[in-house]
């Protein structure tokens, strides 16, 4: 069945199930590959994409459910944000292994859309549902801070 | 890893001529590293049609750009733990290349130009620190020659300094790219001089950053999962429910007619539907029916399990234990009735990487390309040949960074690796990326083993340990040779040392649950064993177990144990009581040459442990990359963290029970202590940091809790969850300590 998908701010037609997984849509048919697979069932957000701005695990949701909706990836996520969140992702050298990293970001990034100085609290909810097996925990709670920080004084 | 775009083959006129004038060892040419490891011969007839690594003046693992960019070839898996900073930092510093103009990318496979590649036993940076500081000092020293040469002047009277080269009493200076050309023709010299480490720039600095942060943030690092190549088909596998299980038979008519779906067909491990993309390939999956031949699987559960190693702890099986360590007269003999007995039992776990399993392979003819993050490149390597029915000179084996491993992509038969050569030879050519489920991953074994100890301590009249009985039951981690990993942290522990009798056995099962190497290996159990007892020692004469420990390092002449304790007690406070509720417990284990104290904060809420807080001292020797060691330090407390409150893998009927996040939860972003990293300042060789920081953690909550509650731990998980049902709540209580 025909799709037409709103990804990255651009129109996407897609020939696929409607049951296939946005995730795989995205890594296979788009090769956005940036957007991991990771458990399957929305435990580990290592799929989180923005759907209409929410931060979304995109291996639960069906491509049928999302044909209107506009979805933001890792690849296309901008904005003072985004740019606040990785630049201190990179000056705290957050990630390991790095494979959740993409959606620890998006997940991040949402937050501080949200509530742009978060409290440690705040954080915890925000970015619970996203498993870092190397336990990059404290750097990433570290790096939301620098970037609210960063975007509360104007200095991006 | 970030790959700029490097000129390639600029050095082949100079190559030739080093080839004239240079080493040439095992077939390899090498500059400032000797190839005298006999498998690297061997390795150089296997290599004998494989493709060459990138020529280059500067031997096989620096290439200098003309714009005077260093590019440094890492050898060694970046699994996360960040070697490919600490790789580079070492041929950095020697070479005095300028940091920020150095980048690193991954080698190929070859054992000729690069020797073993395969980080094991946290070994990367303490088995490298001489070959990559002897290539950065060879390369360094042909610069010199160049500019001594071209300004004649002594070469003693030359500096370098960021990749500048410099003769200060004439005030001339010209920049590795400048003297490019020159250098590359100088002869390496074969020993070249290195540095002490009190002229250090660069290693033991926080610029020591790792490379590749950009990339993991921004979505643009490819692993192995990510490979998109033109035709490329992908496969998944169903594997036999049970260990030991073969397909007995099976009808494919339904998973072929899933849209998108190739092909089906059986191979050793089970039956691979072969499809045009990652869904239809497990749709396809789902559509199959099989039949599975249980006659030799493993068909018990784990309660049984349990109680057959108690059985076999007890001798009342026929499986007979070997020595491992064994110290005085009478052994053997039984140990009298005042001996402290403590019984310990130890869950399956699985690694659960964030990258399940997966990879690439073709294979055309003779010749197979594979793409991993493969953990143990040449193993690899020699795998895929074997699969594939080719030599390994014909696999390239080309490693993109692993979302993780913790010791699941480093098993020696390469599981995953070889079942996707075995699909990609009935893929006529076309290019086959395999792809494991998170279901897949956690249900397909080489645990970290179950173990069950059982210790009997005799104390002297000065309270401290003089008998000592250690039994262990673990399946053996290597087909052959004694089971040394499971018994490994036990017999060199300080706790031993003045122990006059000594009875250590292990008692090796095998049956058909596979099991290998998890993150630390056997002393993610045995720091467990060994700190809870002491500390349950310690509390049992009245001593302070911080007091207790220090005793027996100072008679144990544990220097480096007594120093890591002393800073640990000074920066975590010990002994200063802490708000109601709350308690300290410390652990202090030595892990393959790293010695690592932490102290924990624990409360009990709702019968949980929480912890708050963790202070960990860590002497690794020489610190190349001192954030990179705070990274590892907090990757491990919460890896081991991760595993002491949850981690267990169960088996009903022989199935595993556990497949998923949802029934093996780990550690969030709530539960993640905060965590204080001291490193002690050393001038020794360095040891290794991927794995130390994991085994200290449990046994610091366990004793936390020894404090809050006077209960000792007596198994792991801290929360039982589905293990309580599988035999591991309260096991092996019976009788045990009477602290």
């Amino acid at each position: 069945m025909r799709f037409s998908l709103s990804i990255n701010g651009r129109i996407h037609h897609v020939d696929e199930d409607g049951q296939t997984p946005l995730l795989w849509v995205l890594r296979d048919t788009l090769k956005l590959t940036g957007t991991k697979y990771g458990c399957g069932v929305a435990q580990c957000g290592a799929c989180t994409v923005h759907v209409d701005g929410q931060p979304m695990r995109s291996c639960s949701l069906a491509l049928e459910a999302v044909s209107s909706a506009q979805i933001v990836t890792i690849e296309a996520v901008d904005g003072a944000e985004t740019k606040a969140i990785q630049d201190a992702w990179v000056a705290r050298d957050v990630p390991q292994c790095g494979f959740c990293q993409s959606g620890q970001v998006m997940s991040a990034v949402a937050l501080l859309r949200a509530i742009p100085a978060p409290t440690d609290d705040d954080i915890d909810i925000a970015m619970s549902g996203n498993i870092c097996r190397c336990a990059t925990y404290n750097r990433i709670r570290a790096a939301i801070h620098d970037a609210a920080g960063r975007l509360g004084s104007g200095q991006s | 890893m970030i790959e700029a775009s490097a000129p390639k083959r600029r050095f082949e006129m100079t190559r030739r001529k080093m080839i004239l004038g240079g080493t040439l060892v095992g077939g390899a040419m090498v500059v400032g590293y000797t190839a005298t490891h006999p498998m690297q011969v061997a390795g150089a007839i296997f290599q004998g049609g494989g493709p060459d690594p990138e020529p280059s003046a500067f031997g096989s693992f620096i290439r200098i750009a003309p714009d005077g960019w260093v590019t440094i070839v890492n050898k060694q898996q970046e699994l996360g733990q960040g070697v490919h900073a600490g790789m580079a930092a070492m041929i950095a510093e020697e070479l005095d290349a300028d940091w920020d103009r150095v980048r690193v990318i991954d080698a190929h496979a070859n054992f000729r130009a690069y020797g073993m590649q395969g980080p094991a036993g946290s070994n990367s940076i303490a088995t490298n620190w001489d070959p990559m500081r002897n290539a950065g000092a060879a390369a360094r020293a042909m610069f010199v020659a160049a500019a001594a040469l071209r300004w004649g002047v002594p070469r003693k009277l030359i500096d370098v300094h960021n990749g500048v080269v410099s003769h200060p009493a004439s005030k001339r200076s010209a920049t590795f790219a400048e003297l490019l050309a020159d250098a590359a023709r100088q002869t390496p010299p074969q020993q070249p001089a290195l540095k002490q480490p009190k002229d250090y720039r660069l290693i033991g600095t926080d610029r020591v950053r790792r490379k590749d942060s950009l990339p993991k943030s921004t979505g643009a690092q490819i692993y192995a999962q990510d490979i998109q190549l033109p035709d490329m088909l992908v496969a998944m596998v169903a594997h036999s429910p049970r260990f030991g299980g073969r397909m007995a038979k099976f009808d494919p008519s339904d998973a072929r007619k899933v849209k998108g779906v190739v092909d089906v067909f059986a191979i050793e491990t089970g039956v691979a539907v072969v499809a045009e993309s990652t869904f239809a390939a497990r749709q396809g999956r789902d559509a199959l029916r099989v039949e599975w031949d249980d006659s030799v699987a493993e068909t018990r559960s784990t309660p049984e399990l349990v109680r057959y190693y108690h059985e076999t702890a007890a001798r009342r099986t026929d499986l007979e234990p070997s020595d491992f360590h064994s110290k005085g007269k009478d052994a053997e003999v039984a140990f009298g009735p005042d001996a402290i007995e403590f019984a310990f039992d130890f869950p399956y776990l699985a690694h659960a990487p964030m990258e399940t399993l997966d990879c690439v392979a073709q294979v055309s003819g003779w010749d197979v390309k594979i793409i991993s993050g493969s953990h143990l490149a040449t193993v690899d390597q020699v795998q895929a040949a074997r699969a594939a029915a080719t030599i390994p000179g014909r696999v390239d084996v080309e490693i993109v960074p692993a979302g993780g491993s913790f010791g699941r992509r480093g098993n020696l038969a390469a599981d995953y690796l070889v079942e996707c050569v075995r699909i990609a030879k009935r893929a006529s050519g076309r290019p086959v990326k395999l792809i494991w489920t998170r279901e897949d991953e956690m249900s397909s074994g080489l645990f970290r083993p179950m173990a069950h100890h059982r210790i009997w301590v005799e104390l002297a009249p000065n309270g401290f340990p003089s008998r000592w009985r250690h039994h262990v039951v673990a399946q053996p981690l290597l087909p052959v040779g004694p089971n040394a990993q499971a018994v490994e942290g036990i017999a060199e522990s300080p706790y031993l040392t003045a122990a006059e009798v000594i009875d250590g056995k292990i008692f090796s099962p095998n049956f058909p649950v596979p099991v290998a190497f998890w993150r630390s290996v056997g002393h993610s159990f045995n720091g467990m064993v060994m700190e809870h007892v002491v500390d349950q020692l310690a509390r049992r004469v009245g001593r302070d177990p911080a007091a207790y420990r220090r005793a027996i390092y100072q008679r144990a002449g544990a220097t480096r144990h007594l120093a890591v304790l002393d800073e640990l007690c000074g920066k975590a406070a010990w002994g200063q009581p802490l708000e109601p509720g709350w308690a300290q417990g410390i652990a202090v284990h030595e892990c393959f040459g790293t010695v690592v104290g932490q102290v924990a904060e624990v409360r009990l809420q709702d019968g949980r442990p929480v912890v708050r807080r963790v202070v960990a001292v860590v002497d690794c020797g020489i610190a190349v990359s001192p954030d990179q060691i705070a990274a590892q330090m907090e990757s491990g407390i919460g890896f081991g963290l991760s595993a002491a409150l949850y981690g267990a893998v169960t088996l009903r009927d022989g199935i595993v029970q556990e497949t998923n996040f949802d029934t093996y939860p780990v550690v969030r972003m709530n539960e993640m202590p905060a965590i204080e990293t001291y490193i002690i300042p050393s001038t020794n060789r360095p040891s290794g940091m991927g794995e130390p920081g994991v085994p200290p953690i449990a046994p610091a909550i366990a004793n936390a809790l020894l404090a809050l509650t006077g209960s000792p731990t007596r198994s792991l998980p801290f929360l039982h969850g589905g293990a309580a049902n599988a035999g591991f709540s309260n096991a092996g209580s019976a009788n045990t300590s009477r602290i």
